[in-house]
């Protein structure tokens, strides 16, 4: 059985509850055992463009907790993914280590950090997650949303292809759903820039719900937390903003995946999501 | 217009000593940076070519007053790109920070500040969610997480609040 330290950051357990359950609910039917870290914090990333060093200080905390541990660390969210994989590269530099000493902190068994999509791809496998599909979502067209730190910047990774990604397609594909084709796939969702400029961000997000009314996706797959509030949660504002109506639902990964496995809709959290899967529901129970 | 007469000429060296500001002297300008960045398509304000241009005439005032160097998403798309193997965004970010060190802090980010300083996390746990965690047959989380405060008071950070 494969057992990691499960890491949730700050937005996911208040804000995105029905990620974390879907996600724990489907690690249950692969057989992933998810350890809490308790003691866990933010993940640094807010503090980046303030004070990268401290960002990686705080960071490289939460990694020494899974370290105590010794286990590898699942993330949820792409942003913690990206600080926490920059500080687990920068605790092998010497000056880092010791401001990481300095601060009180201790790394001793090296730890390795994977967001909970390229934990299923590449530790689970393709092969094994198909064959705990049971209800094929067959009928559905689903737009897949990487987001930009679940594969950039390459160097830090070593995963996928940072042009021209296909792994999270992949996993939409294994639910028996269609992962569609479309042109930006690799277009940020432009939440980091919505504290500093809301109509900037909101435009970005509108780009991909443009694309995904065009296309007639079913609904919107994301992997991060940040990524769902400019789908999700400021798809309102991109409707009155650009005059238009999308009324395209965004669910998290393992929610797609939990239905493909025949969980209920509350095992995958689906009353949480805020604009309400109703078609792509039926479209799935008429089979 | 540029005005060389206010160039500071220590302004790049102080970048190239910051966390990420490592490649600045290795750009050439050719653009690849602006081209593949998804702000600047939709808003043209926002170029990374033109501040590290900026920054390495040493138009510091210019750089570090911008509103525009907030703009950068930290997307990464640059850094794939760039032929020159710069950190782009990492670079971008430097400026920030050093943007930063110089006064120049955008409220949110202070906000972001206090509340790690406060409780360890961005979002204020309440009594509520706990309940509705429990509800759900969720785990508890710890409301605040003080080992992030003391990592805080122990670096430079703090600072940034006094102001």
């Amino acid at each position: 059985m494969k057992k990691y330290a499960l890491f949730l950051g700050c937005t996911v357990p208040v804000r995105a509850q029905h990620y974390e359950m879907s996600a724990r609910n489907v690690a249950k039917e692969l057989g992933i055992e998810l350890v809490d870290l308790a003691g866990a914090s933010c993940c640094g990333f807010p503090l980046k463009a303030v004070d990268a060093e401290t960002s990686l200080l705080i960071a490289a905390r939460n990694l020494a907790l899974a370290s105590e541990l010794e286990l590898d660390v699942v993330t949820l969210c792409n942003s913690c993914t990206a600080m926490l994989s920059d500080a687990q590269v920068q605790l092998e530099h010497k000056d880092f280590h010791k401001k990481f000493k300095d601060v009180g902190l201790s790394y001793k068994h090296e730890v390795k950090v994977r967001h909970f999509a390229r934990m299923l791809y590449e530790d689970i496998g393709t092969e094994r997650i198909k064959n705990a599909v049971k209800k094929p979502l067959t009928p559905l067209k689903i737009m897949a949303h990487y987001g930009c730190h679940y594969m950039r910047p390459s160097a830090l990774y070593s995963f996928d292809n940072a042009e021209v990604p296909h792994t999270l397609d992949e996993l939409v594909q294994l639910t028996g759903a269609t992962s569609i084709e479309y042109p930006d796939k690799k277009m940020c969702c432009g939440g980091s820039v919505l504290g500093i400029d809301e109509e900037l961000a909101v435009t970005m997000a509108n780009h991909k719900l443009k694309i995904a009314k065009a296309k007639s996706a079913d609904g919107l797959v994301s992997i991060c937390p940040f990524c769902t509030v400019m789908y999700e949660d400021n798809q309102r504002k991109a409707e009155a903003k650009f005059n238009t109506q999308y009324g395209i639902p965004v669910l998290y990964y393992p929610q797609l995946l939990g239905l493909s496995f025949g969980l209920d809709d509350n095992a995958v959290g689906l009353k949480f999501n805020r604009i309400k899967p109703t078609a792509l529901l039926e479209k799935i129970k008429g089979d | 217009m540029i005005d060389l007469k206010k160039s500071d000429p220590q302004f790049k060296w102080d970048i190239i000593r910051k966390e990420g500001g490592e490649g600045l002297l290795k750009c050439f300008g050719c653009s690849d940076c602006a081209a593949s960045c998804p702000v600047r398509y939709f808003d043209e304000r926002y170029n990374p070519r033109k501040i590290i241009r900026l920054t390495l005439l040493g138009m510091k005032d210019e750089v570090l007053s911008s509103p525009f160097l907030w703009f950068c998403a930290h997307c990464h798309a640059c850094t794939e790109r760039c032929p020159q193997g710069i950190k782009v965004a990492e670079l971008i970010n430097a400026i920030k920070n050093y943007a930063v060190d110089q006064g120049y802090c955008p409220e949110g980010y202070r906000m972001q500040l206090d509340l790690l300083l406060k409780m360890g996390r961005l979002y204020e746990v309440e009594d509520f969610d706990l309940k509705k965690r429990q509800r759900l047959g969720l785990p508890p989380i710890d409301k605040t997480i003080p080992a992030v405060a003391k990592i805080l008071e122990q670096t430079n950070i703090l600072k940034v609040l006094k102001k």
